[in-house]
């Protein structure tokens, strides 16, 4: 016995399909087993469908929700967090269908669908995903109307669902400018709520950095409030490594603290916004050497930038720097004795070069460093030969051939030797500007490494050594740097797909700045440009408020905007009614054009010849071959006359 | 029932009667969520805490984009009942005991059909139509005839949740439909009371060939010719063909010849199952209650004369 809202072989279709459509995108981020079993149940799904058997027990059921929960707990070691839940909702879904027999079990899958799409925003939110969930709610909002109204046909539903989505969009974007945000967490994440993303670590070994440039990701985009420094200024201080134990650097124990670790000095000063992708770190990267800092963040006393949290989310700050501007000038004593200790029984070839070297001026060593890295033919590569115990010693010595990691390092534990106070200093160095939409782009490929050394008097001095070896790859980057053929990601390549990635990458940036990024400060800027300068939450719902309403009242003007019929002939017999019924005449649903002649004649018999030209011609034009005729029976009811 | 007429009438203005075709305007559809639109509802607002704690933009964007998506079906279940004109349609007049149905033509003036418009009798099941563009549909209403007499069922409520079943706009109106219920014949009825109204004539000599007058009872000296072949063949007893100043034994169902320990009821259903038997086999017959007097007669008019007579005994 069918109950009145039991599901019809289409419903369950469209159900069938709504979660396919659902569970598909998680697939790339749900582990193995847990795939197999998702694309599993809905085959299953579908087989008893195509074959029209009837849906397993509730009990059998009950005992695969059961061990769902169960496989999620071993698989996760936990129910709650971000991939547990989403796995169990994965499964959920998957089950439900099985159980799904009446109406209301079809509006549960929807909800569990919406609340899918939502899990796949913490995975992904690019233009693609967006793109896809679009895909999705269209999906979903006809399934809804099918559950409704199942009779119809599908197309139909489909164009409904559509043009009822567009309607909604004006007052989508309403409520997304003006509902007031606030800055989430509400409560404590899990743990496992951003998952790790690339970047620079906090230590270097040699291919560490090389690897990152194989990477044409963003790292972080620049807008500069004035013009860009030049590209040999752009050196975005990361982490900074003293601490060296014969194959790789290492950071130094350093303290934090909320205010610049430097007294200002005049100079070059270019104000800027940088929008950090999150990398799972807590540094923050500015031009070498920032003059106020950011809100919520903390200078290190190797000054580095610090966020108070990791960067798990994008982030966006405003902050300016003076290039040129000397630091450090008072160095404790535990800094120097750190920035010139070399780890025994290393590279004892190199020691023996730089205590040549030693004098009792820093600067001298420094030139003669220099002097040997420009003279001596070491190529710049993406490609160098892999090295052993004595890394610095083959590198100097033996194969010249290395990327900025050896270059830098070598060069500090030669000015170690040489007895010059010496450190690493990693970041990223230049960056391309988009000239679509004007932001300074620096990407994972533009990871670099260099050294500072310490002159006394003159504080912490930067020293680039690859660029004394290969000027080029810090004036115009790194495709030029490095040899012919090596393989480069795409967007340094020159050409029109560089181009084409360009508008790629603005269209991106667009995305990140304004809908990803949207956030409270956003939100206020924004209405700042408006004229709301100071906007709290009460006038935000004030005018959320007022827009909404606004867009309300449009919308059912929409509903009570009267569509006359199209017929002619029948808007024209529509015209005569109401021109009698100003005279008590009105024609009453069921009358007929010849009833309603009559009656009409009978109470006013003056109009016997009018109503007999007008009845016949609204005949021949509505139920005859006539329809030509139309424009004069609209003339011959605009000419009536009723005294 | 007269508190809840009171409150009807306040808050959802619903008339005493109103003359067709009634019109919906906008202030007499009211719109709620079903239960599928709270559980919406209650489906967004965790879609929106789990954007804000995780700070999901598009979280945002897909909770307002279905919140304004509410909103739109909100307005396109209210437009669906918007302008809708309501017009009497047919009616059978039913006995009791038979289910009671009523059309309601329900106009559509839009070049947009209108789908899923259901409607219902207060005691009545739900039944659903579907109007074309520019067009009508008739909407049938059923509701079982229990009480003799005018059944007048009063308000309609006419609802939709097209086109996403999350909201219900509704609306009552009261057309003036009306369908006479008849009392339910005996059954089975004991056979039709020939002769009990003593009103046997004289014969006339010239028996035979003139106008069809009636029928009487077989006698065994009737002519085969004159033997009624048709009422014997739906079932009911030999009877010859009476004509023109014949002057035969005509029936008449008489209130007073039933036995006198008969209630009203039990009266009125013998006579009607009568009614009904004399009906069938095409035979003229007469009736007289208290009250109300009709010769023999054979007229469509007349039979529904009876009937209604006998549906309004004793009612004002």
């Amino acid at each position: 016995m069918a109950k009145p809202d039991a599901l019809d072989r289409g419903q369950e279709a469209w159900l069938q399909a709504l979660a396919l459509g659902a569970v598909l995108p998680h697939l790339a981020f749900a582990p193995t087993w847990l795939a197999v079993c998702a694309l599993s149940l809905l085959g299953g799904r579908g087989l008893l469908w195509w074959q029209r058997r009837p849906l397993p027990p509730t009990w059998l059921l009950t005992l695969l929700v059961l061990a769902a929960g169960l496989t999620v707990f071993l698989s996760f070691q936990r129910l709650l967090g971000r991939d547990p839940g989403i796995a169990l909702l994965l499964c959920l879904t998957c089950l439900k269908l099985f159980e799904s027999k009446r109406r209301r079990d079809g509006l549960t899958l929807v909800f569990l669908a919406w609340f899918l799409q939502l899990g796949l925003f913490f995975y992904s939110q690019s233009m693609a995903t967006a793109a896809l969930s679009t895909a999705n709610l269209l999906l979903s909002v006809t399934t809804l109307g099918v559950l409704c109204h199942g009779k119809r046909p599908p197309f139909f539903i489909l164009a409904l669902s559509g043009r009822m989505l567009l309607q909604a969009i004006p007052l989508m974007l309403v409520l997304f400018l003006l509902f007031p945000r606030v800055q989430g967490p509400l409560w404590g994440l899990p743990l496992d709520a951003f998952s790790a993303a690339s970047g620079l670590s906090d230590s270097m070994a040699p291919g560490s950095i090389a690897r990152l440039t194989l990477s044409d990701a963003i790292a972080f985009r620049v807008k500069f409030d004035t013009a860009a420094p030049p590209q040999d200024r752009l050196y975005w201080r990361g982490p900074v490594l003293s601490h060296y134990d014969g194959r790789t650097w290492h950071p130094a124990i350093s303290s934090a603290a909320p205010e610049l670790a430097y007294p200002l000095v005049p100079a070059d000063r270019y104000a800027y916004t940088v929008t950090l992708e999150p990398h799972n770190q807590p540094w923050l990267f500015a031009l070498e050497f920032p003059d106020r800092l950011p809100t919520a963040s903390l200078m290190s006393s190797d000054f580095r930038l610090l966020a108070r949290q990791v960067v798990q989310t994008r982030l966006r700050y405003a902050l300016s720097s003076r290039p040129g501007m000397p630091v450090g000038g008072q160095e404790s004593g535990q800094v120097l004795r750190e920035s010139l200790a070399l780890p025994e029984g290393f590279n004892p070839r190199t020691r023996a070069l730089a205590k040549a070297w030693r004098s009792p001026d820093a600067a001298t060593a420094l030139r003669q460093a220099l002097t040997f890295f420009r003279g001596n033919g070491f190529i710049y590569t993406l490609e160098p030969p892999l090295l052993g115990q004595d890394a610095v010693d083959e590198f100097i010595f033996g194969s010249r051939r290395g990327f900025c990691e050896h270059f830098s390092g070598a060069f500090v534990f030669l000015m170690r030797a040489a007895g010059v106070p010496a450190r690493v200093v990693t970041g990223y160095q230049g960056g391309g500007i988009n000239p679509v939409d004007g932001f300074l782009e620096v990407r994972q490929a533009d990871a670099h490494a260099w050294a500072e050394v310490w002159i006394a008097g003159r504080g912490w001095h930067r020293v680039d050594p690859t660029a004394a070896a290969n000027p080029a790859r810090v004036t115009t980057g790194l495709a030029s740097a490095v040899p012919q053929g090596e393989a480069l990601p795409l967007a340094l390549r020159p050409g029109w797909l560089r181009t084409w990635r360009w508008r790629w990458d603005a269209v991106g940036n667009g995305w990140n700045q304004w809908i990803l990024g949207y956030n409270p400060v956003r939100q206020h800027q924004l209405l700042e440009r408006l004229g709301l300068p100071n906007a709290d939450w009460r006038s935000l719902t004030a005018l959320l408020t007022a827009g909404s309403s606004l867009l309300m009242l449009a919308l059912l003007v929409w509903a009570l905007r009267k569509t006359e019929t199209t017929d002619p002939a029948q808007r024209a017999w529509q015209h005569l009614s109401r021109k009698l019924a100003r005279h008590g005449l009105q024609r009453q649903a069921q009358e007929g054009p010849l009833d309603y002649c009559r009656r009409v004649v009978q109470a006013r018999p003056e109009l016997r010849a009018d109503m007999a030209t007008i009845t016949a011609l609204y005949i021949a034009c509505r139920y005859g071959d006539k329809p030509k005729q139309c424009h004069c029976l609209t003339r011959a009811v605009a000419a009536l006359r009723i005294r | 029932m007269a508190v809840r007429a009171a409150l009807d009438r306040w808050l959802f203005r619903v008339p005493a009667r109103e003359a067709a075709p009634i019109v919906l305007v906008q202030r007499r559809i009211f719109v709620l969520p079903t239960g599928g639109g709270l559980a919406f509802g209650g489906a967004l607002l965790l879609i929106l805490t789990g954007s804000i704690n995780y700070n999901l933009s598009l979280g945002y964007a897909l909770c307002f984009l279905l919140g304004s998506l509410g909103l739109v079906a909100l307005l396109h279940s209210f437009r669906n009942l918007l302008g809708l004109s309501i017009s009497l349609g047919r009616t059978e007049d039913v006995h009791i005991g038979q289910t009671a149905r009523f059309g309601l033509v329900l106009g559509n003036e839009r070049k947009e059909a209108r789908y899923g418009i259901h409607g219902r009798l207060a005691g009545g099941e739900m039944s659903a139509a579907d109007i074309p563009a520019d067009g009508q549909a008739v909407l049938p209403l059923a509701l079982p005839a229990i009480q003799r007499g005018w059944l007048r069922p009063g308000r309609v409520t006419l609802v939709t949740t097209y086109p996403l079943g999350l909201i219900r706009a509704w609306s009552y109106v009261v057309p003036d439909l009306a369908c006479l219920v008849y009392p339910a014949p005996e059954h089975p009825a004991p056979p039709l009371p020939w002769g009990t109204g003593g009103q046997g004539g004289s014969r006339s000599a010239d028996a035979g060939r003139e106008d069809f007058a009636g029928l009487r009872p077989y006698r065994t000296a009737d002519s085969l010719r004159h033997i009624a072949w048709k009422a014997l063949a739906g079932g009911g007893p030999l009877l010859t063909k009476q004509f023109d100043g014949e002057g035969g034994s005509l029936l008449t169902l008489d209130w007073e010849t039933l036995p006198p320990g008969m209630d009203t009821e039990a009266r009125l259903s013998r006579l009607t199952a009568w009614l009904l038997e004399a009906r069938r086999l095409g035979l003229p017959c007469g009736l007289s209650l208290p009250g109300f007097q009709r010769e023999p007669g054979g007229s469509a008019t007349h039979f529904q004369d009876c009937l209604k007579a006998l549906a309004l005994y004793g009612k004002a």
